[in-house]
């Protein structure tokens, strides 16, 4: 009973006076430094448990991957292979993704014609099959808003609108990214995962967003869509056609946008959602060039900028005939 | 407790050197890449250069219109026949406007195309193809040219981009453009765009009904289906 261990110089003093066994032997002040040290082990693990999560869905290459603006070309056929790996593994469809960049001299700008557009969200669908969305959530990048005639205040317009349209007292206002050229999403990212590129398109390396939803928030078009969960698309409705920076299957818990279909414009050809448009509301093309389509349209019908007044001055243009 | 802060010293001194070398390292990459933007313009000049090498397409219409007959003959075959077979012995009357008014044929045939006659754009004097204004005949083929007559601003939005579906490529020095011609879109007795069903609706937050007036707004439009 009195029989301590004698390494403890205090205890060994204790066991000499006789007194009861009491626990001099940790001094309080040893007590709650204790307490306090695994009270910090203890936070420091659950701090770090969302890593050991993440250790089982990512590779160490995957995590160690670098910035895309920073990957030499060997590094990104590298990435590319993975990726196309990945998809094969965990999706069983056969992919090809490009490393799609601008082509020199274009500026891409886009123009819908609300005179026209009645609506019918054909767009919305062919950009969900297009990107490769999740198809239990019918994601898209475009976002069609039924307003209320005398108004552009998106806010008082609503997407639940179903039925037969055109209703004779709505107009639609299809929303999707307007490719900003003083884009807010783009300032507010804390590591630079997103940015801006020569030919206007704002795009997202999905291998280095941290998910932080800040863009998401900053922009005023809601444009921006979060990754709940790991996208679910049959193997035989997979685009293959795709790119790293645009429609390749998104991992979880990563945000993307509206890239102009980066994979199809960067390759001459028109983007999938004005393809789709029965109404031919649409238009697209290169303002640099003179004699574009979205050249005479700015020069030659009423345009109109959504939120001009925010001065994001976006690349996406609403006309009226 | 000394050997204690000696370590946690030598932790932070490891990850300020860490720091430091990705810093390093990193500043080394970004001084590599403006080279290869500045070798990135030269490759792709050459295909600037070689513009407007593909065509926009127009879809034409398939000829002239070739009438079903109602009756079989004794093998159960139908056939039909080109609108010439009746309208060469047959006296056009100029003056009629819609097909309520014919006693024979055409019955049932619905006309939205504002106050016009049959022989606006019909030509009595050669049933098989359309008429200008100018009384010259011109082919159902080339329908776009008659409808312009009237419809010059849709024509002029047409003729750079602003009307009408298309598809294929932007960039026509890397492949063509096809565009829909007016009848694709406009049937030309209703011209007016038919209204059309929203099928797809993705699911996302802004779907929420956000106020009970969205919410009746979007059960009344469930029952009507």
């Amino acid at each position: 009973m009195t029989n301590t261990e004698p390494s403890n110089s205090q205890q060994a003093k204790s066991s000499v006076k006789r007194s009861l066994p009491i626990v001099e032997n940790f001094t309080r002040r040893a007590v709650v430094k204790g307490g306090f040290a695994t009270l910090g082990a203890a936070a420091f693990v659950a701090a770090v448990s969302p890593l050991r999560q993440a250790a089982k869905s990512t590779t160490a290459v995957e995590f160690m991957q670098q910035h895309y603006t920073e990957l030499s070309p060997e590094q990104k056929a590298d990435v590319i292979a993975r990726l196309e790996a990945e998809t094969k593994e965990k999706y069983g469809a056969d992919v090809t993704i490009a490393d799609d960049r601008p082509i020199p001299g274009t500026k891409f700008v886009y123009a819908i014609n609300l005179s026209v557009c009645n609506g019918n969200g054909k767009c919305v669908e062919a950009c969900h099959k297009e990107n490769n969305h999740d198809r239990s959530t019918n994601q898209s990048y475009i976002r069609v808003i039924e307003m209320p005639k005398g108004t552009m205040d998106m806010e008082k317009g609503s997407t639940t609108y179903s039925g037969i349209v055109p209703k004779d007292d709505k107009f639609y206002l299809p929303v999707q990214c307007q490719q900003c050229d003083e884009p807010p999403c783009v300032d507010v990212c804390p590591v630079k995962a997103t940015w801006k590129e020569e030919d206007g398109i704002v795009v997202v390396d999905y291998n280095w967003c941290i998910g932080c939803r800040y863009c998401e928030a900053a922009c005023p078009y809601h444009a921006r869509r979060f990754n709940w969960k790991q996208p679910e698309v049959p193997a035989e409705e997979i685009n293959p056609d795709q790119s790293y920076l645009s429609n390749r299957v998104r991992p979880v818990g990563v945000v993307e946008k509206c890239t102009y279909c980066l994979h199809r414009t960067r390759r001459g050809k028109l983007p999938a959602c004005l393809e789709a448009c029965p109404t031919g509301a649409r238009v697209f093309g290169n303002i640099l060039d003179k004699n574009s389509n979205i050249r005479w349209i700015l020069e030659n019908k009423r345009v109109y900028i959504l939120k001009e007044e925010l001065g994001t001055k976006p690349a996406f243009f609403y006309y009226f005939d | 407790m000394p050997r204690i802060a000696s370590l946690f010293f030598a932790v932070l001194l490891c990850l300020f050197a860490s720091m430091a070398l990705a810093a390093l390292w990193q500043s080394g990459m970004r001084a590599n890449t403006p080279t290869n933007g500045a070798a990135e313009p030269q490759v792709s000049q050459a295909s600037v250069h070689s513009n407007e090498a593909h065509p926009v397409i127009i879809r034409k219409p398939s000829g002239p219109p070739r009438i079903e007959l109602a009756g079989h003959d004794p093998q159960g075959r139908t056939a039909s026949v080109a609108c010439s077979t009746c309208h060469s012995v047959r006296q056009a009357n100029l003056e009629n406007k819609t097909a309520a008014t014919l006693d024979e044929f055409h019955q049932g045939m619905t006309f939205n195309h504002g106050n016009i006659t049959c022989y606006a754009c019909h030509n009595p004097n050669e049933s098989d193809a359309l008429r200008l204004a100018d009384g010259s005949s011109v082919a159902y083929e080339n329908v776009m040219t008659l409808c312009s007559q009237c419809h010059s601003k849709q024509a002029e939005s047409f003729a750079h981009g602003a009307h009408g579906g298309m598809n294929g490529h932007w960039d026509l020095s890397r492949g063509p453009q096809m565009k829909n011609n007016c009848i694709d879109c406009h049937v030309p007795h209703v011209p007016k765009y038919p209204k059309m069903i929203v099928g797809f609706k993705p699911k996302d937050r802004f779907n929420e009904p956000s106020t009970a007036e969205h919410q009746q707004e979007g059960t009344a439009a469930h029952d009507e289906h």
